[in-house]
């Protein structure tokens, strides 16, 4: 009987050396004589254990990591794959590890469990059993259920997701499209590309069950470029799903057509914009389109398109398999369902973790991380990516929730926290943010196009440790000036969200700008 | 990194993948990529071939292939380094690991070492949030770089004339090893 080994294939396994873990461990298993069974399965999301290795026992998978290489023969040394508990690098049981234990894995439940390409272990996990059900069900219905879940767009701008798919499939159109937004740009975010790498049928069955709900025969999904790997992972899952027929011309013998394609980015972060993805897939600049129309009536080839991020479409499976109230009952408010929080940056112990909406900050960043990677005080943490407000330590306490975000002038999104200890210069990450929005502006509007180059200079004169007191207060006047024509004057996020990193850094941080007192208006 | 083809040999394949791809226009970036791929970047004088393939002006092409940072129009280095400038690699010591990359390479951001062998260059997020510093060493992705990791990666490659093997993992991982 041999015994089964995982070493994990995501790529935040592989950037760590998993595939050397991998070989080592074949190698040293060969030179003892011994039996194994190796597996590459996806990640647990317990990333600062990467490369986690795992052996199955009869009391569950054993764990041991971070591996190096280096460590192999030392771990056969002291009877791991007996999982042995007795060498310095062993976890015990990884379901029981404290940090995934207290978490609600709901859409991640399958994920760093099974083989990721292997159709066997995802249907044995309760893989298609949505798409099943949906083929069953008239178009509206799929949409009702999820309507009825309370899912939102985990994109970030939080839409309701039944309430688009209900406008796409009242259009009028002659082709229908759901398109998949995977151009996931945003620093400190990662739990797509982890569904995409660690269980890509999940997202291939939910844009299946969308292209049902809505009446599309076709779908793209839109990875960026920087995923090389998530690219390889996804066209190879859609060429075994084709084959096993979940997807193609007669989708189970139902006589439905559903065709996925994958579309590889190039470099454009305000491709992430859904009107600029589009505008990408038919082969142009990613210029953002002004809306109305919205995609859902005029989107891709101008007709009528569900376009959801890779979050929502992967809830989706869970919510035709179980019913929109297992759904439901998670949450708070009108947050409902599990949020995957990416805790990341100067942490100790960075990961995905999976929560119903309504945890705190606090709680995430201690608790589950453990405070700072470096050991030193805690200062900022940005929420929501890189167009997200800076939360200093008096809104930790602000629950996971989009209103309550919302309420202090910051944003949830889409859950990816990014921590700074207090050797961070907030000027200098402010200063970040404006030169972030000038290189990857689409041009069109010009709050952004120039506003954002305007933002840098001005910050520099801000930050220009020369310049005399009361011509720094005259800068910081301009800037809150230009980041309010950004805000209210933007065609979309790019722009209009950019002074939230600038305005709260300057907020909550006015020593980081200058020495002097700096003017601070009431309002934001 | 593939030694670069005779411009002959160039033009041959780059019509062969041309054929590939039909004239409409949501097949232009991904015969981009196909070109890019294939020959190592897109050279100014091959827009006007593209842009007869896909009945666009040679303003529309040149557009997209300026827009999209992805895209090269002159060949790539010997080694092409990476190395990610955003907020969360920034809060690890991304700015350390730059400064130590300038100076062991003598150039900085989108600049080439001065034997032309390496290019430098930024990107804004690998995914590897959790394990910052992150950069990629032509297409392999590395994570938690410390400046003696940069070094053993840089002469690895150069040593080797390949990348680092440890990129792309997943099931068609073979132990060929043992």
């Amino acid at each position: 009987m041999s015994v089964r080994i995982y070493v994990p294939c995501d790529s935040a396994a592989l950037a760590v050396g998993a595939d050397a873990v991998a070989a080592a461990i074949v190698r040293e298993a060969a030179r003892r004589g011994l039996d194994i069974d190796l597996v590459r399965n996806g990640t647990r999301g317990l990333l600062w254990l990467e490369p986690l290795v795992e052996v199955a026992t009869p009391a569950g998978r054993a764990g041991f990591g971070p591996v190096d290489a280096a460590d192999v023969g030392a771990l056969f040394d002291a009877g791991f794959i007996d999982g042995a508990n007795t060498h310095p690098l062993a976890l015990g049981p990884v379901e029981r590890i404290p940090y995934l234990a207290r978490q609600q894995r709901v859409t991640f439940a399958r994920i760093g469990i099974t083989d990721p390409l292997s159709l066997d272990d995802y249907r044995a996990h309760g893989g298609f059993a949505g798409l099943e059900n949906a083929l069953a069900l008239p178009a509206a219905d799929i949409v009702a259920a999820v309507t009825a879940s309370g899912l939102r767009g985990r994109g970030g701008a939080a839409f309701p997701t039944g309430v688009k798919w209900n406008t796409v499939l009242q259009a009028p159109g002659a082709d229908k499209y759901v398109v998949c937004n995977a151009d996931e740009g945003d620093s400190g975010t990662f739990a797509d590309r982890i569904v995409m790498e660690s269980d890509p049928y999940m997202l291939i069955e939910g844009m299946a069950i969308a292209a049902l709900a809505v009446g599309a025969a076709r779908g793209y999904l839109y990875v960026r470029s920087e995923y090389p790997h998530a690219i390889a992972q996804l066209q190879a899952a859609i060429g075994q799903a084709r084959a096993a027929g979940y997807l193609g011309a007669d989708v189970l013998g139902s006589g439905r057509t559903v065709e996925l394609e994958v579309r590889k980015g190039a470099g454009a972060y305000i491709c992430g914009e859904e009107t600029a993805l589009l505008e990408s897939l038919e082969g142009k600049r990613g210029i953002v389109r002004s809306k109305p129309p919205l995609p859902a009536l005029a989107g891709l080839f101008g007709q009528p398109t569900a376009i959801n991020n890779v979050l929502s479409f992967a809830a989706v499976p869970l919510i035709l398999a179980k019913g929109a109230g297992y759904y439901r009952d998670y949450g708070m408010g009108r947050s409902r369902g599990t949020l995957p929080v990416q805790l990341a940056g100067n942490v100790r112990r960075g990961g995905l973790i999976e929560l119903a909406f309504g945890a705190t900050l606090r709680e995430i960043l201690y608790d589950y991380g453990g405070g700072s990677a470096s050991g030193r005080p805690i200062k900022a943490v940005q929420v929501g990516g890189p167009l997200g407000a800076y939360l200093p330590e008096s809104q930790w306490d602000t629950p996971l929730d989009y209103e309550a975000f919302a309420d202090r002038w910051a944003v949830l999104g889409h859950g990816g926290i990014v921590v700074h200890d207090d050797t961070a210069d907030m000027g200098r990450l402010a200063r970040h943010a404006m030169a972030f929005c000038a290189a990857e502006s689409c041009g069109k509007c010009t709050p952004c196009r120039i506003g954002a180059t305007r933002g840098v200079e001005t910050i520099d004169k801000i930050l220009d440790p020369d310049a005399p007191a009361p011509q720094r207060e005259r800068q910081v006047t301009l800037l809150r000036d230009l980041c309010d024509t950004m805000l209210y004057g933007s065609l979309c996020a790019m722009g209009g969200m950019t002074p939230y990193p600038v305005l709260s850094a300057l907020n909550h941080f006015p020593q980081d700008f200058s020495q002097a007192d700096m003017p601070r208006p009431g309002r934001l | 990194m593939q030694a670069p083809l005779s411009p002959a040999a160039a033009d041959t394949v780059a019509a062969a993948v041309l054929a590939r791809h039909d004239g409409r226009q949501d097949q232009l970036l991904p015969a981009l990529h196909a070109l890019q791929d294939a020959i190592g970047f897109i050279a100014p004088a091959r827009v006007p071939a593209i842009a007869r393939h896909f009945n666009l002006s040679r303003a529309e092409v040149h557009g997209v292939l300026t827009f999209y940072h992805h895209f090269r129009a002159e060949a790539p280095a010997r080694c092409r380094v990476t190395l990610c400038r955003a907020e969360a690699c920034r809060s690890m010591g991304a700015d350390r690991l730059l400064a130590h990359a300038q100076r062991t390479l003598g150039c900085d951001l989108h600049g080439r070492s001065a034997d032309g062998s390496v290019s430098l260059d930024p990107v804004y997020c690998l995914g590897q949030c959790a394990n910052a510093p992150a950069m990629t060493l032509d297409d392999a992705v590395f994570a938690r770089v410390t400046p003696a990791r940069f070094d053993a990666l840089l002469a690895h490659a150069l040593e080797a004339d390949r990348p680092a093997p440890t990129h792309p993992g997943g099931p068609s991982f073979l132990p060929e090893a043992v």
